[in-house]
C-alpha cells in the first residue's frame, strides 16, 4: 500500500480532533425508552397494521459513531491484487472522473475571467474525492442533491460536460437551457435534483426524494431501492434544516446519505469559529444514525465509507451521516479574494491533492502506468475544449423560451382579457405576450 | 387523470368509498336542501383524491392521530394509514422541503400548515424550491404539491397568528394561489389543486371551516373540479362591482344585501384564484357597473386590491365612472384587544360606505 493511503490517522493540520478516539464508539441507541408519565402507545395501533416504520420510534440496531471507518485493510508487506482497495477498471474510472472535475473547473475559471460566464461561480477544486467517491457508486436511478458548488456533482452523475459548460455560458443547449445557471444544475435523466443556492435548502428536498423511495416500496408496492445522496458543507451544519432532516430521516429510516463536505471554511468564517463542537460526524449518533468521519482528500477511503453507507441505505436500514474532511483549493467563489485562509494551511492541503494521491496509488500498485493516466488526462482536456467550443457556438436561448417552464401547465398564466387562456395566444409562444 | 387511476390497485373500490364519504358528510349536515360545511368539503376532497391516486399523501403537524388541528384530516389516518397520513415533528422548513423533494420524484404531497402564519418558516421552500424548480430545470422537474391551511385573520390571537398571505404568495411566478369561500369552492378548488401539475398555495379560512353552504349533486360528484384561474360572479348586480376572496366574500354579500335596500345593485366577484387572477371576469364586471370596490383582509400596500386596481386601470380605464375604492386590513400588525382587532379588519359597514361613495351616494 502506498504511503499516501497507509497513514493510520488523517492528517490534521488544524488538529481539532482527538487522536485518542477508538475506531468504533458503539453508542447503543436507547430502545424506546419510556419517559416518566408516558403511556407510549399508538392510538390506532390496534386498527392499522403498521407495515411501515413511519410512526414507530423503535430503533433497535446499534448506532455507531465512527471516527475513521476505514480500518487499514492492509497487508503490510506484500501487495497482491486481492488486497488492493480497487480494481484497475475502478481506479481508472475514479481517476477519470476526478480529472474531469478538476479540468472542468479550471476551465470555468478561465472562461469566467474571459467573461463567458457570469454571476456567482463556485469551484470544486480539491474536493473531487468526495463527489467521485460517492457518486461513482450510484445507479442512474439514485438521486443526488447538491449546493451552489454543483458542477462536479452533475459531471460525476453523468451529465455531459458540454451540457454543463453550455449551461454556464447561458446557452440554449445547456442542461437547463440556460434557465438554471451555475448554482442550479438539474438533470431529470441523471437524477441530479438540483443545485440549491441557499444554505440547507437542498437537505429537505433530498430527504423528500429519499422519502419517495420508501413510499414507492410501502404504498405503491413498487420495487424501489433507490437511494439519495445529499451534499452540503460544514457551514450548513449550523443551520436548522440540517437537524430537522437528520431527525426525520432517522425517525422514518429513509434511504439517504448526508454527506458533509467539510472544507473548513464557510466563505471567510472558519468552521472552528462557527461551530461549538467541530466534529460534525458526532451529530449522527445523536439522532440515532451512524456518524462517520473520513479523510475527504482520499478517494479510496471516501469510497469505502460511501459503499457501506449506500449499501445500508439500499438495504432499508436508514440514513448515515458522513463527514468528509476536505479543502477547497480556490476561494469560496471566483469573486472571493480569499484573504482569510492561512497560506500554510492552504499549502498543507495542496500537498495532499486527492488526484495526485490517487495517481500515486495507481502507479505504485501497478494498476495503471503513467502513460495510461496521461492518455486519460489528454482525453479529458480534449473533451473540455470541445465542451467550450460547443458552448461558445451554441445559440443563446430564443425569446420564445422566455415564458416557457414557469408552469408545467401553462394555463397557470391565467385567462387574458379576451376570456381565453393566455397560453393559447400565439404571441405567448413567441415570448412577446404580456403576462 | 384516468391514466393515474389505472395504475392504482383497487382504485375503483376506494374511489366509490370516497364518494360515499362525501355523501355521508352531506346527510349529516342536511337541514333543508343539501348543505355542507367547508370543513367537510375540504375533508371529502382530500379523501377522494387520496382514494383515486395513491401518489397523493398528507403531511403536516397533527394531521394524523390528532385528526388535524382544525379536523380537516379527520378520519384519514384510519382510512389510509400512517404511511400516507404522516404526522411530522414541528419542522415547517423540514417537512415543506420533504414534500417538495417527494413532488420532484412524482409523488403528490398535500402539505398542511397548521396555519399559514407558520409557512413563514418554510417560505424558502415554497418560493425557492417549489415555485422556481420547473423553470430552473427547464421543465425537467415539475412540482405537483399543495400547501394548504388556514390563512388570514383569526380571532384574538394577536399579530403573529393573524395575517393574510394572498398578496405574498400571489406575487411569485410559478405558484398558483387559491382562496375558497364556500363549500363548493373548497371542494372544487382543492381537488383541482391536488390534480394540478404545479405547486399550489391553498389559502383556507379558520372562521369559515364550520360554516355550512348549500351544495349541489354536481359538486358532490367525485369528478367535480373548478378551473384554476376562474372567478365566480357570486351575485349579479349592475351599479358597482365588489371583488373579494375567502371570508370577505361573505361580507361582500351581506353588504350587497344592505346596499340593495338603498337601491344599489352590487355585483360580487368571488375571485377564487389569486394567481392566476381572472382579469377578464373582473374587467367585464367593471365595464358593466363602471364602479369598483376591492376588498381584502390583507395589508393595503402592494396588496391584491392594488393588483386588481391596476388591471382595471390598464384594461378598462375609460369605463370607470368613479375612483376605485380599496378596502383592506389596516396598515398595522394585528392588535390583540377585541375593539382594536375589529377596527383592523374590514367590516360590513366599511364595504357599504365605500360602495355608496363609489356610487356618489351619501352614507
Amino acid at each position: 500500500m502506498s504511503s499516501a493511503f497507509a497513514a493510520p490517522k488523517i492528517i490534521q493540520p488544524l488538529n481539532f480532533r482527538s487522536n485518542e478516539k477508538p475506531l468504533f464508539d458503539s453508542v447503543k441507541s436507547s430502545p424506546t425508552t419510556s419517559f416518566l408519565g408516558s403511556v407510549q402507545k399508538l392510538r390506532f395501533s390496534s386498527k392499522i397494521p403498521l407495515t411501515s416504520s413511519l410512526n414507530c420510534r423503535s430503533v433497535s440496531s446499534n448506532v455507531f459513531a465512527v471516527s475513521e471507518v476505514v480500518k487499514e485493510r492492509k497487508s503490510k508487506s506484500s501487495v497482491s491484487p486481492s488486497n488492493l482497495l480497487i480494481t484497475k477498471e475502478e481506479g481508472l474510472v475514479l481517476f477519470e472522473d476526478m480529472t474531469l472535475g478538476r479540468v472542468f473547473e479550471d476551465m470555468c475559471a478561465q472562461m469566467y475571467y474571459r467573461g463567458k460566464m457570469f454571476g456567482f461561480v463556485h469551484l470544486y477544486n480539491g474536493q473531487e474525492a468526495v463527489s467521485t467517491g460517492f457518486i461513482k457508486l450510484l445507479k442512474q436511478a439514485d438521486s443526488v442533491v447538491s449546493t451552489y458548488r454543483d458542477h462536479v456533482h452533475a459531471l460525476s452523475k453523468g451529465v455531459p460536460a458540454r451540457a454543463v459548460m453550455s449551461e454556464l455560458f447561458g446557452k440554449a443547449t445547456g442542461c437547463c437551457r440556460g434557465q438554471g445557471g451555475s448554482m442550479h444544475m438539474f438533470s431529470k435523466e441523471h437524477n441530479v435534483l438540483g443545485g440549491f443556492a441557499f444554505i440547507g435548502e437542498g437537505i429537505p428536498v433530498a430527504t423528500g426524494a429519499a422519502f419517495t423511495s420508501k413510499y414507492k416500496r410501502e404504498v405503491l408496492k413498487e420495487n424501489c431501492d433507490d437511494v439519495t445522496v445529499a451534499f452540503f458543507g460544514d457551514g450548513t451544519c449550523n443551520n436548522g434544516q440540517f437537524y430537522e432532516c437528520l431527525n426525520m430521516a432517522a425517525l422514518w429510516k429513509l434511504p439517504i446519505i448526508f454527506v458533509v463536505e467539510n472544507n473548513l471554511w464557510a466563505i471567510g468564517m472558519s468552521h472552528l469559529r462557527a461551530t461549538s463542537d467541530p466534529e460534525i460526524w458526532k451529530k449522527g449518533p445523536a439522532f440515532g444514525m451512524p456518524g462517520v468521519h473520513v479523510d475527504g482528500m482520499d478517494v479510496l477511503k471516501v469510497r469505502e465509507v460511501a459503499k457501506e453507507a449506500v449499501d445500508r441505505a439500499r438495504r432499508g436500514e436508514g440514513p448515515t451521516l458522513v463527514e468528509c474532511e476536505t479543502y477547497r483549493f480556490r476561494g469560496h467563489s471566483l469573486a472571493d479574494p480569499d484573504e482569510l485562509r492561512d497560506a500554510g494551511e492552504k499549502a498543507s492541503y495542496n500537498s495532499r491533492d486527492p488526484i495526485t494521491a490517487l495517481k500515486k496509488y495507481l502507479t505504485e500498485n501497478n494498476l495503471a502506468s503513467e502513460a495510461d493516466l496521461k492518455a486519460i488526462e489528454k482525453r479529458i482536456e480534449e473533451e473540455i475544449e470541445e465542451a467550450v467550443d460547443y458552448a461558445d457556438q451554441s445559440p443563446a436561448p430564443h425569446r420564445s423560451q422566455l415564458l416557457e417552464n414557469v408552469f408545467a401547465d401553462p394555463k397557470g398564466f391565467g385567462i387574458g382579457p379576451d376570456g381565453k387562456y393566455r397560453c393559447e395566444d400565439p404571441k405567448f409562444t413567441e415570448g412577446t405576450a404580456q403576462v | 387523470m384516468s391514466w393515474l387511476v389505472k395504475q392504482v390497485v383497487n382504485s375503483g373500490r376506494l374511489h366509490s368509498a370516497s364518494r360515499n364519504r362525501a355523501l355521508q358528510l352531506v346527510r349529516a349536515y342536511a337541514t333543508s336542501g343539501k348543505t355542507m360545511t367547508v370543513r367537510d368539503a375540504l375533508n371529502s376532497a382530500i379523501d377522494e383524491e387520496m382514494g383515486a391516486d395513491h401518489r397523493v399523501f398528507m403531511m403536516g403537524e397533527e394531521v394524523g392521530e390528532y385528526q388535524g388541528a382544525y379536523k380537516i384530516t379527520k378520519g384519514l389516518l384510519e382510512k389510509y394509514g400512517p404511511e400516507r397520513v404522516i404526522d411530522t415533528p414541528i419542522t415547517e422548513a423540514g417537512f415543506a422541503g420533504i414534500g417538495v423533494g417527494a413532488a420532484y420524484k412524482d409523488l403528490k404531497p398535500i402539505i398542511e400548515f397548521m396555519t399559514f402564519n407558520f409557512s413563514m418558516q418554510a417560505i424558502d421552500h415554497i418560493i425557492n424550491s417549489a415555485a422556481k424548480s420547473n423553470y430552473m430545470s427547464a421543465g425537467q422537474i415539475s412540482v405537483p404539491i399543495v400547501f394548504r391551511g388556514p390563512n388570514g385573520a383569526a380571532a384574538g390571537v394577536g399579530a403573529q397568528h393573524s395575517q393574510c398571505y394572498a398578496a405574498w404568495y400571489g406575487s411569485c411566478p410559478g405558484l398558483k394561489v387559491l382562496a375558497p369561500y364556500s363549500a363548493e369552492d373548497a371542494r372544487g378548488l382543492l381537488k383541482a389543486a391536488i390534480r394540478d401539475p404545479d405547486p399550489v398555495v391553498f389559502l383556507e379560512n379558520e372562521i369559515l371551516y364550520g360554516e355550512s353552504f348549500p351544495i349541489s349533486d354536481e359538486v358532490l360528484d367525485s369528478n367535480f373540479t373548478l378551473p384554476i384561474g376562474k372567478a365566480k360572479i357570486e351575485r349579479l348586480g349592475k351599479d358597482v362591482t365588489i371583488t373579494a376572496f375567502s371570508k370577505m366574500v361573505g361580507y361582500a354579500l351581506k353588504a350587497a344585501d344592505i346596499l340593495a335596500e338603498d337601491g344599489i345593485s352590487a355585483e360580487v366577484v368571488n375571485l377564487r384564484s389569486i394567481r392566476p387572477l381572472d382579469r377578464a371576469t373582473i374587467n367585464e364586471s367593471v365595464r358593466k357597473t363602471n364602479r369598483l370596490v376591492t376588498l381584502e383582509e390583507g395589508f393595503p400596500q402592494h396588496g391584491v386590491g392594488a393588483e386588481i386596481c391596476t388591471s382595471v386601470v390598464e384594461d378598462s380605464f375609460g369605463y370607470l365612472d368613479a375612483p376605485v375604492e380599496r378596502i383592506s386590513g389596516a396598515d398595522i400588525p394585528m392588535p390583540y384587544a377585541a375593539n382594536f382587532e375589529k377596527m383592523a379588519v374590514p367590516q360590513i359597514e366599511d364595504i357599504v360606505r365605500a360602495a355608496k361613495r363609489a356610487c356618489y351616494r351619501s352614507a
